[in-house]
């Protein structure tokens, strides 16, 4: 029958019933009176605030920023000094300096960075060896309000392979000039002070400066210390060679820079050398102490530490991630993840769904609206708990040893909303599950597996799934890179810091991911299942 | 043929003749292989003091296999109940416990063969895989098929099964498969996951010696295992109490309860 081809007679839908929102209010309805599945979300909640009296419970000795697991001890943690912002530092250096009172400018130009190993010996020792230039080993000249850990400055850096950078107050990086310093590429660097702002110029040259940034210090006391120094930072890579048997894990780095053509604005006094932070085999600071030597017409300043944040494993303070007190965030999602899959799968084992696709018979529509009143749900739920948790679980740690990081408003708004959307696009993922596997058992077993089972590898003790490598979102750490649960990075309170290469353990709350990477993720396997669902859901028979 | 024999019988022909069990047995041996392969192949020891325990390498898979190993037991009884079948069922076979037991025996058999397949071929891999990674003679793997590997894969298929029969346990006790799966899944994952979130020691150890999974993972490892929070054999013991439990809760439910 190739002639005749009539197109079938299609009603259309009455008016009221082409509208969307009706049938969020039906969803809705659905919803709200199953008591199972309400009481099944006040247990989330509940879980989810539980969670927080659980997660805070740090009475393990000093953690600090490596949970303290199998080996129990309960050493006191070295105290951590606190930069202006109240945020955790590293102030350990050699500092060559002279007291400076009022405005005014210290150029230098600088000739030569490099570095060596500082090895601890089994016999408690140390010894230097070849190599340890790192590419934040960093000399140059600092503007710093007194000598004692902690307290304000404004630097203009040479870098191991940063090029130049102005940094200040811990925290702050700004980039200069690119490449490496040698005698035929020289770098000149200049700090002018004018009452509490300080700013950074280099140059290559020595006649032509550009600014590099403008740092304020408030509460900068008239008179100052300023001068030269150099601090081998944090350890990128360690040569495997002089990792030999007996020598313990403790190691460092040095940094030497050649300072020429030092002026001071200011009346000179004469250097004074210090080890900021003490320095020494029985000190908490630098292993070895600095050096300040003086040659024709140069000075060469060498030292071991860093200036910058205590984030990752460069802290040992006995302080917690905030991120703790959301600790019951996945006891929460199971019941939650159990709901939003019976959501359908209910339907296809009551053949309710036949009903519900005769009163709505645009599919596509009613799988939204499913979503939409699933995915609210589980953000509403995931905020409240978050909420309750973080007011419950932020005094707690507080007695507990206090918080690593100060945390700001925005980055709780964000730990808690970000917990309501970790929620909600999980219930969604369960929701397309169970549309396309119609079975309510599988469809909540494929989520838990996607969504929970990833954090717990790694955590586990299977080191290639666990985030190790340096730097921020370092190497491996996969199952926390490509599965929904990469979305639990939402919670990170704590900073990471390009400037600081450093171990950052999922243990003291880092993740691989920055927190919207992480969202991201897990949003793309929601649409790619409600994708799938919805191709499913309109060609199969319900 | 007595009572029991014809139970067995009739429940094996329900197994096999619906598709659903094999998929959900080939998919615990496929996760199982493919995520133990995944791991194996990112990691790398480095130094004679790596620490790093082979056998758990190769087994990463056992984490997410076993939720599959929980679907079959789940519905294996979970199914009767969804479908209305339990009635029949029961009419035919009044004898309640010896249908469950016939239930649970018909389980076991497939399942532990899935299971033995699995933890072979991924303990195949991890033997292919790891010595090109480092885990050599010089640092401290001389082989990867002594007798501790042997118990190890052992206490690993065993591990399965056992995973399994509490999934059917709960599922005849909660009667609702979402429901069940949902218990078996939070009962097997957060006893880890606190243990991991928590930094008070005592406690986590605590935890990962009555939790089923941690406690029944222990009989996985090959070094360290002195300092181990159970021996092999009591952590696969645990799991065992733990299966014990869920089926005498799940024959208690059938007998005392109506269908």
């Amino acid at each position: 029958m190739s002639a005749g081809t009539v197109t079938p007679d299609r009603s259309r839908l009455a008016p009221e019933r082409e509208s969307f929102w009706p049938l969020v209010h039906a969803e809705w309805t659905k919803f709200r009176t199953v008591r199972g599945w309400v009481i099944a979300v006040g247990v989330a909640i509940a879980a989810i605030t539980v969670g927080a009296f659980l997660g805070t419970d740090v009475s393990g000795g000093c953690a600090g920023g490596h949970a303290a697991s199998g080996a129990a001890s309960a050493a006191a943690c070295p105290a951590q000094p606190t930069g202006p912002g109240g945020e955790p530092v590293q102030d350990v250096f050699y500092f060559a300096h002279q007291p400076v009172t009022g405005n005014g400018t210290i150029t230098v130009q600088m000739t030569s960075l490099t570095g060596q190993f500082i090895v601890g010996t089994s016999n408690g020792g140390w010894r230097a060896a070849p190599g340890g230039l790192q590419p934040w080993s960093k000399a140059g000249i600092i503007i710093k309000q007194n000598t004692s850990q902690g307290s304000a400055y404004a630097a203009m850096i040479v870098t191991g392979s940063n090029g130049v950078r102005m940094q200040w107050d811990y925290v702050n990086d700004t980039p200069g000039l690119a490449g490496r310093v040698s005698a035929s590429a020289p770098r000149w660097l200049r700090l002018v002070r004018h009452g509490a702002t300080i700013t950074g110029y280099d140059s290559a040259d020595g006649t032509h400066w550009t600014p590099v940034g403008t740092a304020t210090l408030p509460g900068l006391t008239s008179t100052v210390q300023a001068g030269l120094f150099a601090a081998g930072t944090s350890i990128e890579s360690y040569p495997a060679d002089l990792r030999g048997a007996g020598v313990p894990d403790n190691f460092g780095a040095q940094a030497t820079g050649v300072f020429r053509h030092i002026r001071l604005s200011w009346p000179a006094t004469g250097w004074t050398g210090t080890n900021i932070g003490g320095a020494g085999p029985n000190e908490n600071g630098a292993p070895l102490p600095g050096t300040l030597r003086r040659g024709a017409g140069t000075l060469t300043v060498a030292g071991d530490g860093d200036i910058s944040p205590a984030a990752g494993n460069a802290y040992s303070g006995n302080g917690h991630s905030l991120q703790r007190a959301l600790a019951g965030t996945f006891v929460g999602l199971i019941p939650l993840i159990v709901v939003a899959a019976m959501f359908i799968t209910a339907e296809y084992r009551r053949g309710l769904i036949r009903v519900s696709l005769t009163a709505a018979p645009r599919r596509g529509r009613l799988l939204a609206a499913k979503a939409v009143v699933i995915g609210a749900v589980g953000f509403v739920a995931g905020l409240a708990a978050a909420a309750l948790a973080l007011a419950a679980g932020t005094p707690l740690l507080r007695r507990a040893g206090g918080l690593a990081w100060p945390v700001s408003l925005l980055t709780e708004a964000r730990m808690a909303a970000g917990t309501g959307a970790l929620l909600a696009v999980a219930a969604v993922l369960a929701l397309a599950i169970g549309t396309i596997v119609r079975r309510s058992a599988l469809a909540v077993a494929v989520v838990i597996v996607v969504v929970v089972v990833p954090y717990l590898l790694a955590f586990g003790p299977l080191p290639g799934s666990q985030p190790q490598g340096s730097g921020p979102g370092g190497g491996g750490g996969w199952p926390l890179q490509i599965t929904p649960a990469a979305a639990m990075s939402l919670q990170q309170a704590v900073p990471q810091f390009h400037q600081l290469i450093a171990v950052y353990p999922l243990q003291a709350g880092y993740y691989p991911l920055a927190p919207w990477a992480g969202l991201a993720v897990e949003c793309a396997w929601a649409a790619a299942a409600l994708a799938l669902a919805y191709y499913l859901l309109r060609r199969r028979d319900a | 043929m007595n009572l029991t024999g014809q139970a067995l019988k009739a429940e094996w022909t329900k197994y096999r003749t619906v598709a659903g069990p094999s998929w959900l047995l080939a998919g615990v041996v496929a996760l199982t292989v493919a995520i133990g392969v995944a791991e194996a192949s990112v990691t790398h020891c480095l130094s004679a003091a790596c620490g790093i325990d082979p056998a758990t390498v190769s087994f990463t898979g056992i984490y997410p296999g076993q939720a599959v190993a929980a679907v079959a037991g789940v519905l294996a009884i979970g199914n009767e109940y969804s479908t209305g079948m339990i009635k029949l069922s029961l009419t035919a076979m009044p004898q309640r416990l010896t249908w469950f037991l016939a239930k649970a025996t018909v389980l076991t058999a497939p399942v532990l063969t899935a299971s033995a397949l699995a933890v072979a071929g991924a303990a195949l891999a991890g033997r292919l895989i790891l010595p090109g990674h480092g885990f050599t003679a010089a640092h401290g793997y001389a082989s990867l098929t002594s007798a501790t590997d042997v118990r190890a894969a052992a206490g690993a298929v065993l591990y399965l099964a056992l995973i399994a029969l509490l999934s059917l346990g709960l599922a005849a006790a909660a009667r609702d498969p979402a429901a069940a799966i949902g218990l078996v899944l939070g009962l097997l994952y957060l006893f880890p996951l606190a243990a991991a979130v928590i930094s008070n020691p005592a406690l986590a150890r605590h935890l990962d010696q009555i939790g089923p999974l941690p406690a029944g993972l222990d009989a996985q490892a090959t070094i360290g295992v002195k300092g181990l929070p159970l021996a092999p054999w009591q952590g696969l013991g645990v799991t065992a109490a733990w299966t014990a439990g869920a089926l005498l809760l799940g024959a208690l439910a059938l007998t005392l309860r109506d269908a």
